[in-house]
This record gives structure tokens, sequence and C-alpha cells, in this order.
């Protein structure tokens, strides 16, 4: 009997332990979560996501206590001196009221969910993204993402990488390309998840409803660096949007004083020009991030390294530490070259 | 009409025959022998031990990997490395332990619970577990080489592709796979023959066990996902090696259809890895409820059912590159509906528990485990079969603890529990109560330890298969959670092994039936003798054992000079005729030789198909013409009906 009276508390510890677990999910909070959301795409799904897990819950602590009460009934003589249970008529349509009742229970469940998710899927479906005038293409590519902001008027039309700007309680279309494999485009707090595949482009719609900065990151395994591919959306008031956007379409700056000069001048003597564009001079190839506006934007590297004089340094010199396996070449470069360089390169706001 | 003979008579008789039968049955000795040797369970033995140590470094890999992951920005791994171990363990995961483990299984038992002497194709046998015996080597080899695979255990293209995966990595995985498809669909073959024309005499369709329905079930399965995987695995090697452009969206490939061809394989795979072990529960169940099974028929069912609904839900993995409205609805509904017969089967399965005086012993413990872990990891997987829901949890370590709460708590827990439940028929001996209980409570605290917190860290949005994270995304405490749990878990393994070596040397001895269980292979010695059973059974009922009264009829007549078995009608295993079974051979192992040759020097150059077909078409000759039993006559000879045959009268046991 020992062994019988511990292992009924070990069980139900355990389901303890459980529950407690599954409280921390109510714990949300973050800028890169499905459940703590920004707008409505996410908003819809995260309720989507709590009525499953409520009834989800309650089917799940059901099944356990209908597995302890089978439990009640014990004994510790060995199994094969036991006689062969003949169970009678009366308690075997007993048992089979209850398993039919519990499965229709399971079909209305189902049916439930279905119904809960398909209206879901419906209405993240119904936006009609045309009426607003911002469309993004952005496009995958091992591991940063390139993004370009289309236009009808083609001196608008502007490409940066690894940040989106959109504008507040605006719908946004995202048209998006895979450049070499497969990634997926997903800002949690905004939106589920999307393929961006070679060969298709596909299409989806966010709309941030407050303002803040929100993280995403690639979901589909894409090589060496997967880890490490991510992104900025900033979201922000209209007119602060079209501020920025503004200063998006113009070309860099030019380099005013003698140090940006000279580190113009290496950025165009070495592997640097080879990769990267910089709007309004010579350089333009779009292999790597597109630089007009380097200075400008939050991180470094798909949203690994704050954008600061130091990590621009670091990482022109040496990109493999931070990223093993990356695209960008070590770079020979004396101090004050590289100084010049970084000099050069954060006056592009 | 019966003569009556004196006791002792007979009984010299049968030891005579027992003694004829050892020496017909006799297993090739030494090395010789291993490379020979027919018999089933010998061949099975060495499919669970290989299974169970690529388990192991399975294991191992999981281990490196949550040590990685236990801190943000940890070193111990870098980016290759990780994306190579995390390629093998899923590969060695689902290829190399968990469907040949469960074939394993099947080739052991299946015969010994439907009362027949050996499978229906030993020597096909033999073949199937060199092949996979190659394969598993061919992958270890390469990855301790530098050349594992990286692509992911899927191998999406174009990643996988000759653009962006140069080298021979790829083309390991690909190689691999065909390896594992071959051996597969062998024991497919094996378990479908065994199990429709060997039954004994009496086991109908409607008496068949539910273990045995379970590797039927599975078997039709792999015959019908397999060639999915072996198309997308094809086109993808040849993509590599001959320049095709079957999955090239430049040349006017499609990326999409290997996903299509994979996941078509894919998911029926989970169900191939999963209801085997639904046939390990419902033994264990009735044992220890020693009740009969609650709801036999709509048991039976379910298992079929899941087998076709299985087919039908490929596309969830597929939700994000997207899919269209009406396709998606068909796919949710699909996917929600498979929760319709596995409900079915776990309320049968507490209903069978309910109001039976329980012996909670290890192999119980393990199934009331997996009550635990599956209900939970089957209501997640509700949630990701719904597409918006999923297009937030897909491919974050949502799925990571969804997938691992429904294989490991599908099938390794009610795996660990048949291994507690049968170890005894194998080697004779009991496995430790004790150790088995510390066993069970360090897996089953350790798994949730380690996977219950992943689902959080999917909503927190870290995605799958990265081989770091930066510290500000906040997933540094719950990663370290699980890795301390990735510990607890392995030591409930390491307890596992200790008690089986120590078991092995100093267990209690096991008899016959220890456990006063109620199927067939109870009913012989425990480990089995090499013909299985003296005297073919008649079965009376679905509980040979329980059902069997004092003058149960058995099979008399088949030879035994020969390796005489009898083979019976589907339906209702009425007699046939008699079947010469073919016994050691050592071409089936020059075959396997072939097919490795042709497939390893086939990831350098097409010419190896050619020189393979050869190697091929020799081999198999010699395994054909070489057989003894060529020319038997009773295999000829299908008139002749075992009824027919008149049965030594002088023979007969007294009672009948």
């Amino acid at each position: 009997m020992s062994k019988t009276t511990r292992t009924i508390p070990r069980l139900i510890l355990t389901l303890v332990l459980a529950l407690c677990f599954a409280s921390c999910f109510s714990s949300c909070g973050g800028i890169q979560n499905a459940i703590n959301p920004a707008g409505p795409n996410a908003a819809n799904i995260s309720r989507l996501w709590w009525l499953m897990f409520i009834i989800c819950s309650i089917v799940f602590v059901l099944v356990m206590i209908a597995v302890l009460l089978s439990l009640s009934k014990r004994t510790t003589e060995a199994a094969d001196r036991v006689p062969v249970l003949e169970p009678s008529e009366e308690s075997e349509r007993r048992r089979r009221n209850v398993v039919v009742s519990a499965t229709t229970i399971t079909v209305i469940v189902l049916f439930v969910f279905l119904i809960a998710s398909y209206s879901s899927g419906r209405s993240l479906g119904l936006n009609d993204p045309t009426k607003n005038g911002l469309s993004i293409e952005v496009t995958g590519h091992q591991w940063w993402w390139e993004v370009r902001y289309q236009d009808v008027d083609a001196s608008n039309i502007f490409t940066t990488a690894n940040e989106i700007h959109i504008p507040v309680g605006v719908p946004v279309m995202f048209s998006l390309r895979g450049a070499d494999v497969i990634h997926s485009f997903w800002v949690p707090n905004l939106a589920g998840k999307k393929d961006l595949i070679p060969g298709k482009i596909n299409t989806m719609w966010i709309q941030a409803d407050k303002p803040g900065v929100y993280r995403g990151q690639c979901a589909e395994y894409c090589g060496f660096q997967h880890a490490k591919m991510a992104l900025w959306v900033v979201a922000e008031p209209q007119e602060q949007f079209n501020l920025w956007r503004q200063n998006q379409t113009q070309q860099a700056v030019a380099a005013a004083s003698d140090v940006q000069k000279r580190g113009q001048q290496i950025f165009f003597s070495t592997t640097c020009v080879m990769c990267h564009a910089i709007n309004g001079t010579p350089a333009g190839s779009n292999i790597g991030p597109n630089l007009t506006h380097v200075a400008s934007r939050h991180m470094l590297a798909a949203a690994t390294l704050v954008n600061t004089r130091e990590h621009m340094a670091q990482w022109i010199k040496d990109p493999q530490t931070f990223k093993p396996g990356n695209r960008m070449p070590q770079n020979n470069l004396s101090d004050a070259d590289l100084q010049a360089l970084v000099e050069y390169l954060q006056s592009l706001k | 009409m019966t003569v009556a003979v004196d006791d002792r008579e007979l009984a010299e008789a049968m030891r005579q025959e027992r003694e004829e039968l050892e020496k017909t049955w006799a297993r090739p000795r030494g090395l010789w022998g291993w490379f020979t040797d027919t018999d089933h369970k010998a061949i099975a033995k060495r499919y669970i031990f290989t299974a169970f140590v690529f388990f192991l470094l399975g294991g191992i890999e999981a281990a490196l990997m949550r040590i990685q992951l236990a801190f943000p920005e940890n070193h111990f791994l870098n980016p290759d490395r990780y994306n190579q171990i995390f390629t093998v363990h899923g590969t060695t995961m689902m290829f190399l332990f968990a469907v040949p483990i469960m074939t394993a299984f099947g080739i052991y038992f299946v015969p010994l619970m439907i009362g027949a002497r050996d499978v229906a194709f030993p020597r096909l046998n033999v073949y199937g577990y060199f092949v996979y015996l190659i394969g598993g080597l061919l992958l270890y080899a390469a990855f301790f080489l530098n050349t594992g695979p990286d692509a992911g255990w899927f191998a999406y293209v174009p990643l996988s592709g000759p653009a962006y995966s140069p080298g021979k990595r790829v083309d390991i995985w690909a190689q691999m796979i065909t390896f594992t498809e071959i051996s597969a669909l062998v024991g497919a073959v094996i378990v479908i023959g065994t199990a429709f024309k060997m039954r004994a005499p009496g086991m109908s369709i409607n008496r068949i066990p539910l273990f045995v329905w379970a590797q039927v079930v599975t078997a039709f399965m792999i015959i019908f996902a397999m060639p999915a995987v072996m198309l997308a695995s094809s086109f993808l090697a040849s993509d590599r090696l001959i320049d095709t452009h079957f999955f090239n969206p430049a040349e006017g490939g499609d990326a999409i259809l290997y996903q299509h061809l994979f996941w078509f394989f894919g998911h029926p795979e989970v169900y191939i890895i999963f209801i085997p072990a639904l046939g390990f529960i419902s033994p264990i169940i009735v044992t220890f409820a020693r009740r009969k099974i609650f709801g036999y028929v709509p048991l039976v069912l379910s298992l079929i059912s899941t087998g076709f609904i299985g087919f039908g839900l490929w596309v969830h993995h597929m939700f994000a590159t997207p899919i269209p409205q009406m396709g998606q609805s068909f796919f949710t509904a699909a996917s929600m509906m498979i929760a319709i017969p596995s409900g079915v089967q776990i309320f049968c399965w507490i209903a069978t528990l309910w109001g039976s005086r329980l012996d909670i012993k290890t192999p119980l413990l393990f199934v009331l485990g997996f009550f635990a872990i599956f209900v939970l990891g089957g209501l997640t997987g509700l949630m990701l079969a719904s597409v918006p829901l999923d297009l937030q949890i897909h491919d974050t370590f949502f799925v990571v603890a969804h997938l691992h709460y429904v294989l490991i708590g599908g099938s390794v827990f009610p795996l660990f529990g048949a291994f507690y439940y049968w170890f005894p028929k194998w080697t004779g001996r009991m496995l430790s109560e004790r150790a088995g209980h510390l066993n069970f409570w360090l897996m089953f605290v350790g798994f949730n330890l380690v996977f219950f917190p992943m689902h959080q860290l999917g909503l927190n949005g870290m995605p799958r298969r990265v081989y770091t994270y930066l510290p500000e995304t906040g997933w540094g405490t719950l990663n370290l959670i699980a890795s301390i749990g990735a510990f607890i878990l392995a030591a409930g393994v390491l307890v596992f092994i200790v008690n089986a070596i120590w078991a092995l040397r100093a267990g209690v001895v096991a008899g016959d039936n220890p456990w006063g269980a109620d199927s067939l292979e109870w009913s012989v010695a425990s480990p089995p003798p090499n013909y299985n059973f003296h005297n073919l059974p008649v079965v009376q009922g679905r509980y040979p054992i329980w059902e069997a009264t004092a003058d149960a009829p058995v099979l008399r007549g088949l030879s035994t000079k020969t390796r005489e078995t009898l083979v019976t009608s589907v339906m209702d295993a009425q007699p046939e005729l008699r079947f010469d079974i073919p016994g050691p051979s050592i071409w089936p192992f020059m075959v396997a030789l072939a097919t490795g040759v042709t497939f390893i020097a086939g990831i350098f150059t097409p010419w190896a198909f050619l020189v393979g077909a050869i190697l091929a078409g020799i081999t198999l000759t010699c395994w054909f013409f070489a057989d003894p039993n060529y020319e038997n006559k009773a295999a000829r000879d299908t008139g002749e009906k075992s009824h027919k045959v008149a049965p030594r009268a002088e023979l007969q046991p007294k009672e009948i």
C-alpha cells in the first residue's frame, strides 16, 4: 500500500506544477511577442489563442481527473495471481455511455475551434489594403532584409534594409520575395508569419495601432546565420513617418569634412563598394544593404548590433566575429582609415 | 479415432520432436552466423539494439544543443556545428531510431502473437536490417568527418539545392533517406505478409491482437508514404548530381513542390512512429487492468481511420507558404478531425482502467505518463491545425514543444513501457521495479522541464533552429530551465541502461508469463525457442491464454525436419497450405552490400547506378538460385491443404 499512497500525491504534485507552468502564459510583454498584440492582425490571433488555450486547459484537466479516478483501486498482489475480471453488462453499458458522450463533446469542441479559426482567418484576409497607398516590398537575402518602398512617383521609391518604418493606424501592404533561399517574415506583435519564396511573390497586410518598436526575425531556417537575421519595425505617427520618408528619398549627403572625404575615398578604394550602394555616389551595387542613410538606422547587421561608432568600426573590421559565416569579408584597415570610414558612414543620416 | 498411449511414451515422443525442431531451426553461430542468421527474433533484437544506440547518439546531440542554448550568445558550438547537429538529431530520431525500433517490435512480436514460426520473408528481413545499418553508418561516418548534413531534417530547397549547399553534405542526407526507405518498406511488407497469411488457425480477423493491428496499419502507411519522400529525395539528389531542375525556380522548377512531396510523407511519418506505440499501450493496459479491453472494435477502427486521415493533413506544415483560404479550411478540418480517433482511443483505455484493481508496475506507469504528456501534445496540435494561430506559432519553439510532447509522450514513453513489459520475454529476466520507478520519474519530470517552457518561448517569439539568441530577447531564463531539464531526462535514460545491464546479469528469472498476460507470446518459454511454437496453437478467442480451456486443441502435422510453417486465409485464418520458410543465407547481406555500394558511390557519380545494377543483378540471382528450398515440393503443391494431412494419430495428446 505504501506505493499506492506515494503515487497519487506525486501525480497531483505534477499536475499542480503543470498548472504553475501554465500560469506563466498569462505573463506577456516584450517587443517580440505573439500574445502582446500591437495591431488588429495579431490581436485577432491572440484572441483565438486565449479561446483555444482556455478550452484546451479545461479538457486537459478533465482527462487527467478521469485518469486519476481510474487509479483509485489498487492492489499490490502480483498481477499473474489476480483473477481476470468479468465486468457486468451493466457496468459495460455505463462505460459505453461515458465514452460516447466524451466523444460527442470532443466533436463539439472541434467544431467550435473550426468555426473560430475560420472566422478569424477570414477577418485576416478581409481588410482592403488598396485604400492606402503605402506598399513595401521586402526581399529576404542570406542573412538580411532588403526593404523597398514602392510609389507611383518614381522619385519617391527608395531602398533601405533591416528597418521598416510604418505609419500608425493604417494598413500597409507588404509584398514578400526570396532572393536566394526561403525565408519567413515574422513580426509577432503585429501579425503572423509568411514565407519569402524564390520565384513567388506573397502579399500580406500589417497594421500597427500603437506607436513603438517591434522586433521581427526570420522564421524559416535559411542556413548558417538564420539565428541572426532580424529586423525592426518602427511604427510612428503619420507626420513623423512622412518626415522619415522624406529624408529617405533624398540622396546621400555629400562628404563635408576632410576626414569624411578620406572615409569616402576609402569606401571607394576598398571592397566596400563591391557590394554596397550609396545613392548620389557612383556606388550602386545591391549585393549588400543599401547604405545611403545607414546612420539613421537603429541597428546594424540585421538587428544584431546597436548602431554606434564602436560597433560599426568593429563590424567593418571583423564581421565574422559577430556573425560567423556571413557574406561580408574582413577588412584589414589601419585604425586611422577605419575611423575615417566610420566617420563618413555615420554622417549618412 | 484416438489410440490411448501411456504418458511416458508421449512425453518421450514430444521430446524427440523438440530435438528435431531444434536441429531444423538451428541458428548459425559465430561471425558467419551474424551475417547469415534469419531468425526473426535475432534480427529484431539487433534492430532494437542498433536503434537504441542511435537514440543515445541523438540524445547526446540534443544535450549539446541544450548546452549551447542555455545562455544567450553562448560560444559552446559554432553555427556550422550547431546546424549539423540539429539536422543530424532530427534525422537520427526520425529515420534511424523511431521508425526502425517500432518495426523491430513488429518483427519480433507479430509472429509470436499470431502463432507463427517465423516471419513471412525471413531473408528479406536480413536484407532490410543491413540496408538500415549501412544507411546509419553512412550518416554518422559523414557527421564525424564534418560532412554531416546541415539543411535540416526536412532539407528544404533551394537551401539544400546545389547553389546554396555545395559539397556533399546534403547528398549524404538524401542517400541516407534512400537506405531507410528501403528498409522501412521491407519491414512493412514482412509485417503485412506475416499478419495476413500466417496467423494460427482460429485467429480470424476479429481476433487479431491490437498490437498486430497497429503494426499492420503502420505497415500500410509506410507503403503509401515512403514513395513520396523517395521521389523528393531522388529529385533533390538528381538536381545536385546531374543538374536537373525539378526544384530550381530559375529554370521553371518549383520549390514548393518539394515541400508537398516531403510532407505528404512527413506527416504520415508521425503516425508511422506513433501508431505502433498505441499497439504497446493496449496489451499493457489489458494485462494490468486484468480485464478484456473496452471497445476492441472502436479501437481497431480508430487505428485504421488514423491511418487514412493521417494522409489528409500534410499541408498544415505549409500554412505560411501560403495556402488559399479554401484549402486552408479543408486542411484545418482534416487536422482537427484526427483528434476524434485519438480521443476515442484514450477514452476506451481510461474506461478499461476504470474499476480495475491496479498494481502500478513500471510498464503501466509509463502508460499513465503517456496519458498526461500525449493529451497535452494533442491539444497543442489542435492549436497548430488552426491556420491563423499556426501563422504565429509555426516554426517557433512552440512547435518544438508540441512535436516532442507528441513524439516523446506518444512514442518514447510507451516504448519504455514496452521495454519493461517485454524485457522478460526477450531475456528471461525481469528489470528492477525500483529502478523502473526512478527511471520513470526522472524521465517524466525531466521531460516536462525541458519542453513545457518551450511553449512560452515560442509565444515569446523565439524561432526554431537558431544557434543562439541575443540577451535582450529575454529568452534566457526559460532556456536555462529547459537545459537543466535535459540533464534530468538524460539521467532517466541512464538509469534504464544500468537497469538493463544489471538485469541481464542478476535480474529475477522470469517464467513464461510473469505478468499473467493474455496473448500468445506469453505461452512460450522466455526467451522463446528458435522455432517459437512446438505445436502451433489453435486460437479460440481474442485473449488466447485467458480463454484457453484445459482441452484446447493444437495444430499437428507440420514437419519437424524442414522449416515448415502454415499459411492461412486472410479473413478466417483457415489453414490453406504448408510452406517451407527459407533458412540462413549469406546472399541477403551481399545484396545489401551491393545496394550500399551503389547508393554511396551514387553520391559522387551517376555511373554508380549502372555498376550497381549489375552487382545487384548478380547477387540477387545467387540469392534466388542458391535457395535450398527452391525446389520445395510443398511450396509448389499449393493444392495440398493442411487439414487433409493426417496427423500421426499415436502422437495426439490423450485429451482430444
